[in-house]
């Protein structure tokens, strides 16, 4: 165990529990409708520019210590971004609902345009930054060498977890979290049940762009700069790790949102930076050829 | 019931223009009023205030249109889930034949006429009619979500572009290769995808898209990076089109004792081109009445019924991939030797959107509409180059309206068959 090695875990662990947040998105939608969201990516590229936005206001407006600002930009951003998600849902996917199956999938390919675009009209195609929040690292001394692990990290860690936690209790514990459940086994059944499963599938748009928010505002944090065209390859990548945990379970997601970070990380460090999206899509098609069903998803049965 | 419909409801509709404003300036308000500069940032309250009055005004005009009697007319088509196909006749003889050869005699007449700008502007439309095509026979008959066209459509450029720096390739040899080399990526990609629920292919090829373009980009000591590499022009049966030939050759117009025009090469591009678009057109149209198209459009309708039926789901499907792809790669040739040089900037997620734009205007399944629609999208940009930022947000909202409104597209689909009358069989 070299010091290196632990550094790309550390940074590995944070990239990847970010992953995670962006790929239950994509996780709860494909599981309740079957569609993949392509504008999930750009879901989370507002986020970041939301992010950069509303901390730059709380700023202007004497807001300067660092609990308050974060919690007042974490705050402003989910609840915008979540009025996106909704709107997205409402606007382009649930016109559709009865439509062929390519419908959604090429409106999704279209919001995505249009968001990238119009970022990119309103706010100019230059890279945006936000100046460092939280400074400081900590500093593990090894044999042979030392593991830097900036507080930043530490924080991304941690709200990233305590985001997963809260939404597995939401799922699991809740009346809401009931009805997503029961509308993923059967929607026919569950509206007929008195469940309003068009309100649900809303829902689960809003609680994916929240949890896109969360990873826009936390990554945002860490790297600092972010451009319109940042949500595309990190889509890829937390579709990625969707599959990789099994697309349509939960705790799937985020196991496979770790996994994939970590892989990435330690394939940068070791092979080849220039690569690494080039590793993650490869990573995709293979576990596409041995296990589609991924690490905790189930074999798809298809009946008539 | 009847004397209530017919009334606007005036409430109603001021009541759901409220909640879009509102909704619309949260949602419009940070990112449009608030623009980043730095780590600093400038108010532009004017932008939110029209952009809320914009979505305000479009909200209660719809509001009020759909309470009214046309209205209601116009939202009950929606609910129309027909399937959007013509069935005429048998025995119906389409009026295309003289349009065709309309087409064929202005085709002909056009390098005499036209300058060397209006050449490259048709030559590039018909670069993207190929690439429509192609990519219709993936996403319009076999119903396969294909984000990632333009890895092929590089592979066809970068297949001529390496091919003559490191095997002394040429325009004529590359055109097979480069539909070889296509349709082979096309299986590798494709085989282990297609045996999974089709929805996995579309983000598949959207990541191998941006793969290929960023192998291009960073292996610079093959593909010369960012820079891009050089191709060489066409040449006809050696002959080349330069005023004077390298090594000592006989150039073109010598050998044919014809004046010397600059815009040679392009003729020459174009008329191979045209000739290239119409046999692929003529072999799309032969392949939609094969039983391999049959089978494309009928697994796009119903897998599970098609697999029933013994239908090998996985190779019918890798079929129209790779055919797709074979076109793909010919237009990239096609598009190498118009530009004289490739670049991984010519081959972005946006081109990629741009072919499933045409494709989707033109109509899923029909080649027509497809034509039509590469032109437009293609020509049109070229004469509003104002216009040129929000290209990208038309297609997008191109997209979205269409799924929504005619998820067919604009021109019918024509068959010729023995039609069900309404109401069913008697």
């Amino acid at each position: 165990m070299d010091a290196l090695f632990l550094q790309q875990m550390v940074n590995g662990l944070t990239l990847g529990s970010v992953y995670g947040l962006i790929a239950i998105g994509y996780t709860m939608v494909y599981g309740i409708i079957g569609m993949i969201n392509f504008a999930h990516g750009e879901v989370y590229m507002i986020s970041a520019y939301l992010s950069a936005i509303t901390l730059a206001l709380l700023a202007f407006f004497g807001l300067h210590s660092f609990p308050l600002l974060i919690l007042g930009t974490l705050i402003i951003t989910v609840a915008i971004t979540c009025a996106y998600g909704w709107v997205i849902e409402r606007v382009a996917y649930k016109p559709l609902r009865n439509s062929t199956r390519l419908a959604p999938l090429i409106s999704a390919i279209g919001i995505s345009l249009i968001l990238q675009n119009y970022v990119q009209l309103t706010q100019g195609a230059r890279q945006q930054g936000i100046p460092t929040l939280l400074e400081g690292a900590a500093r593990l001394d090894f044999a042979g060498g030392f593991v830097q692990i900036t507080y930043t990290k530490i924080f991304i860690l941690l709200a990233s977890f305590i985001g997963m936690g809260l939404l597995t209790y939401i799922i699991k514990c809740t009346r809401l979290g009931r009805m997503c459940r029961a509308t993923q086994q059967d929607r026919k059944m569950a509206s007929i049940l008195g469940i309003n499963t068009d309100r649900v599938i809303s829902y689960v748009f809003v609680i994916g762009a929240a949890m896109a928010a969360l990873a826009g505002v936390l990554i945002t944090m860490n790297y600092g700069t972010f451009d319109f065209y940042a949500g595309f390859i990190i889509g890829i990548k937390a579709f990625t790790a969707a599959v990789l945990g099994g697309i349509g379970s939960l705790p799937g997601a985020m196991l496979g949102g770790l996994i994939l970070g970590i892989a990435e990380a330690q394939f940068s460090s070791v092979i080849n930076s220039d690569y690494k999206d080039v590793f993650s899509f490869a990573l995709l098609v293979v576990i596409l050829i041995f296990r589609p069903q991924g690490l905790l998803g189930r074999p798809k049965v298809t009946k008539v | 019931m009847s004397a209530q419909s017919s009334s606007v409801d005036l409430k109603k509709s001021l009541l759901d223009t409220l909640l879009a404003g509102l909704l619309a300036l949260v949602i419009f308000g940070p990112i449009v009023g608030v623009v980043l500069d730095g780590y600093d940032f400038n108010f532009h309250a004017d932008r939110v205030v029209w952009s809320v009055a914009i979505v305000m005004v479009g909200r209660l005009l719809v509001s009020v249109f759909l309470q009214t009697a046309s209205g209601k007319k116009f939202s009950s088509r929606f609910d129309l889930t027909g399937s959007g196909v013509v069935v005429l006749p048998p025995g119906y003889k389409s009026n295309m034949r003289w349009i065709l050869l309309l087409v064929v005699l202005v085709a002909a007449v056009l390098p005499f006429l036209a300058n060397k700008y209006i050449l490259t502007v048709v030559i590039l439309g018909l670069i993207y009619v190929l690439l429509g095509l192609g990519l219709n026979i993936v996403v319009g008959l076999a119903g396969l979500l294909d984000l990632g066209y333009v890895a092929f459509y590089a592979i066809g450029a970068y297949g001529l572009a390496l091919g003559y720096e490191h095997l002394g390739l040429g325009f004529w040899s590359a055109i097979p290769l480069a539909a070889l080399l296509a349709a082979f990526a096309g299986a590798i990609l494709g085989f282990p995808v297609l045996r999974m629920h089709g929805d996995y292919l579309a983000i598949v090829t959207l990541g191998f898209g941006e793969i290929i373009r960023l192998v291009l980009n960073n292996w610079s000591s093959l593909t010369g990076g960012p820079n891009g590499m050089a191709v060489p022009s066409p040449t006809f049966l050696g002959l080349e089109f330069g005023r004077k030939a390298k090594d000592g050759g006989i150039p073109f117009h010598e050998f044919f004792g014809v004046a010397y025009n600059p815009n040679l090469k392009y003729i020459f591009i174009y008329t191979v081109l045209f000739i290239v678009v119409m046999t692929v057109l003529y072999l799309k149209h032969r392949l939609t009445r094969m039983p391999l198209g049959r089978a494309w459009e009928a697994l796009r309708e119903d897998e599970i019924a098609c697999r029933a039926m013994g239908l090998n789901h996985v190779l019918v499907k890798l079929s129209a991939f790779m055919i797709g792809a074979s076109t793909a790669g010919i237009a990239g040739v096609f598009f190498a030797s118009y530009q004289g040089f490739v670049n991984p900037t010519s081959f972005t997620f946006f081109e990629s959107a741009l072919i499933l734009a045409i494709v989707v205007l033109g109509g899923m399944g029909s080649t027509v509409g497809v034509v039509i629609a590469a032109f437009v999208l293609t020509v049109v940009p070229e004469l509003l180059r104002n216009f040129a930022d929000y290209r990208v947000l038309l297609f997008g909202v191109l997209m979205v309206v269409m799924m929504i409104w005619k998820p067919r597209g604009l021109i019918r689909i024509n068959r010729i068959g023995i039609a069900v009358p309404e109401g069913g069989a008697k």
